[in-house]
């Protein structure tokens, strides 16, 4: 076929085979239209190629995807740049094993990440330094969040928002049974079997005293941290870094906890990650529950059973030499990946959305507490979270997880912690076992340096 | 003329065989590679070999001095005995209901053919789908499961099922034989149905009783694609990962030796470790079916 079109053009007594100028002209000629066609593309792709897409992990549940994005959206709107959503795994265990598979592949698909106040040492070769960025903003922050952000003197991650674990009551069955709220371990148990018997009495029969976190997740590791230290026992390692959790007060805190599975608590909290237990909370059928200030203002929804009957105080303390009360320092930062194509563009958004502006409008509308100290004192913030002014201690004296020691072997040092705290939790072995069990475990996962 | 036969084969092999080292033969020794030395998946560059330490190391899977109360009771330990209690309760149930299952379906009845496509369903619904369904089905405060029992008087208050460690396990099982049996009952059904009928004919003619035909005829006659089809579920259910980690908190009562080295390798980000176990669990398995090929002297290739 090609013969036959070539012929005509071929000069008579040409004995060359095939490659003939018409062909090669056609080619030429294909090659121009391409070029052209790929110019008017690319020059109407111009504008675009400056507005770059960002992915951002905005949160885990919808709300809180849904208040990130609100911003997020304006600031694409302002900026002309495009933003995603990427709705990071509901466990935090979960979406740390993500992050770390991405960045192992050097993956550009997200641009910012959200990183837990335990990520920074883990994370930390894989996330660009945000100081040419912020020239300084971060000195508006907390210091021991942005310290906790700054790694060998690369500030790695800006402060988002700042969590403790709080202890979530209904002031209408304390009313109702004349019980003040619970300042230590014991008088939360009494309180919750009492109410618990009267409820149940009363014919609410699945009603439950105190729903918390047992699921073997990085939650679990939260709450037994808040149990271990309200007795004294420590927070696992020492500031050496040598292991110490085996000791009476710790063991002591675990089998407290553990008299609460089957009396105070269903078995069912074994399974219970911060959302089952809000759910259950929320729903009315119990009267403690553990969880986040994200639950305020979800508690507070207009559509809450719950709603204006809710009221928050720190987690009581335990007994013994060095009780206190003690909540678990979390709260979540915002860094840009070192694989990210929009570095500058993804930096931009960080700062926006970690801004006093914004970090206001997310603490009136959802309950996150900021992480610049002089908003504590905005009078607007105080009206929509009346917590937050005397929260301001709880965080201050929050504990920290041992993340900072252990660095990279943080995750097997909570996943040990977690499931010694599940198994004496379910009755599998002693608090007594179980912390010996875990020092050994633990000496396993460090070898022989953290 | 045949040489040129086998050099054409081989072309037509090859980009099957190029395939497989590439997506098989590859991540496979790469996997065992990573078992002989210390690698964190922060930088997988920096690995460094430390040969069989991380399975018989003072750190590693196997005598190790570490574990407090021995071996069995360490993480890897409980990880091997979860994974066997499992395999062996659920093939036993498994086999039993699917061998009366297909016996029932071999009869004949109206709307068989029906009842045959029904039975399927189970074993079409991928598994995270029906862990997850089964999840929900089991919830102690939603799930309908206790809502019936209660109903029916037959517990006081709501069992947290796939929570308490006394009857998680329990629960896991359950959901694998309603997944499984089916599955069982299929191949069992397609040996029933090659039996020869004349041994039947000759039985009900000198009116022997269909118990005794059961055991003296049937039997003996599918035994051999019964246990194939063991040796299937069998290394099936020890490789059990999805159903676990959906339906439990994947605690130290339920977790799988599938459980514990994504635990390791993808939660702790230990590639070593856990590319050590991966591979413990690989030649776990084998020896398993080795062992049990040989005890019942089934020959898979005839």
């Amino acid at each position: 076929m090609m013969q036959a079109t070539t012929t005509p053009h071929t000069p008579a007594g040409d004995k060359r085979p095939m490659p003939s100028t018409p062909l090669r002209s056609r080619w030429r000629r294909a090659w121009h239209a391409l070029a052209l066609l790929l110019l008017t593309a690319a020059l109407a792709a111009w504008p675009t190629a400056r507005a770059a897409t960002v992915t951002i992990s905005c949160g885990a549940n919808a709300a809180e995807i849904e208040h990130c994005m609100r911003h997020a959206e304006a600031w694409a709107k302002q900026s002309g740049h495009t933003v995603r959503n990427y709705s990071q795994p509901g466990s935090a265990t979960a979406a740390l094993a993500v992050y770390r598979q991405l960045f192992a592949a050097k993956s550009s698909d997200i641009d910012i990440i959200r990183v837990d106040v335990i990520w920074p040492g883990i994370l930390k070769d894989h996330l660009i330094d945000l100081k040419p960025y912020s020239k300084g903003v971060e000195a508006e922050h907390f210091p021991a969040i942005v310290s906790n952000s700054t790694v060998g003197g690369r500030l790695v991650a800006m402060p988002w928002y700042t969590d403790t674990g709080l202890l979530y009551y209904r002031t209408d069955l304390l009313k109702k049974y004349q019980r003040l709220v619970p300042g230590t371990w014991a008088e939360l148990a009494a309180t919750a079997a009492l109410v618990q018997a009267g409820e149940r009495a009363a014919g609410q029969r699945d009603f439950q005293g105190f729903v918390f976190q047992a699921k073997s997740s990085e939650s679990l590791t939260c709450n037994a941290l808040e149990w271990i230290a309200s007795f004294g026992g420590g927070r696992v390692l020492d500031e050496r870094g040598e292991i110490t959790i085996n000791n009476p007060a710790a063991a002591k805190a675990l089998a407290t906890a553990a008299s609460w599975i089957g009396t105070i608590s269903s078995a069912g909290v074994l399974n219970y990650a911060e959302e089952d237990a809000r759910g259950v909370f929320q729903n009315g059928q119990a009267l403690f529950m553990r969880n986040w200030p994200y639950a305020w203002s979800l508690a507070e929804s207009p559509d809450s059973p719950v709603r204006g009957m809710v009221g928050v105080a720190p987690l009581p303390m335990g007994s013994g030499d060095g009780a206190r009360h003690a909540g678990t320092l979390g709260g979540w930062q915002l860094a840009v990946s070192r694989y990210s194509k929009a570095p500058a563009v993804a930096a931009d958004l960080v700062l926006y959305m970690t801004s006093a502006a914004v970090q206001k409008s997310r603490a009136i509308g959802a309950g996150f507490n900021p992480t610049r100290p002089a908003l504590y004192q905005d009078a607007q913030v105080a009206a929509a979270n009346p917590f937050m002014a005397s929260l301001l201690q709880t965080f201050e004296e929050s504990v920290a997880r041992p993340s900072g020691l252990s660095g990279l072997k943080y995750p097997a040092l909570s996943l040990a912690l977690t499931n010694t705290a599940h198994d004496v939790l379910a009755g599998k072995i002693s608090a007594e076992a179980g912390v010996r069990k875990l020092e050994g475990q633990l000496k396993l996962v460090r070898r022989d340096a953290w | 003329m045949n040489n040129n036969r086998v050099r054409t084969a081989w072309l037509f092999l090859a980009p099957m065989l190029l395939l497989m080292a590439v997506v098989a033969v590859w991540p496979l020794l790469r996997s065992v590679w990573f078992g002989f030395t210390e690698t964190n998946v922060n930088n997988m560059q920096a690995s460094r070999f430390i040969g069989l330490e991380n399975y018989f190391g003072p750190y590693g899977l196997f005598f190790n001095p570490n574990y407090a109360d021995g071996f069995w009771q360490s993480d890897w330990g409980t990880a091997i005995r979860n994974t066997f209690q499992f395999a062996f309760v659920s093939v036993v149930l498994e086999t039993l209901a699917g061998l009366g299952l297909a016996l029932l379906l071999n009869q004949e009845f109206k709307g068989r053919t029906l009842v045959r496509t029904a039975v399927l369903v189970p074993w079409a619904i991928p598994t995270i789908v029906s862990a997850k369904m089964w999840a929900w089905l089991l919830h102690d405060q939603f799930g309908l499961v206790n809502q019936l029992l209660l109903d029916a008087g037959l517990i006081s208050q709501k069992i947290a099922w796939t929570a308490d460690a006394s009857t998680a396990m329990w629960s896991v099982v359950a959901v694998d034989v309603w997944k499984t049996t089916p599955f069982m009952a299929l191949l069992i059904l397609a040996a029933l149905q090659t039996l020869p009928r004349d041994c039947y004919e000759a039985a009900k003619v000198d009116g022997v009783h269909p118990l005794r035909v059961f055991w003296k005829v049937t039997l003996p006659l599918i035994r051999q694609p019964l246990l194939v089809a063991c040796v299937f579920r069998l290394l099936d259910a020890l490789r059990v990962f999805d159903l676990i980690y959906v339906l439990t908190s994947n605690d130290s009562s339920t977790i799988s030796m599938s459980g514990l080295v994504m635990r390791e390798m993808v939660d702790a980000g230990n590639v070593g470790f856990g590319s050590a176990a991966s591979t413990s669990l690989f030649l776990i398995i084998m020896l398993t079916a080795v062992v049990f090929l040989r005890a019942t002297r089934v020959k898979l290739a005839e």
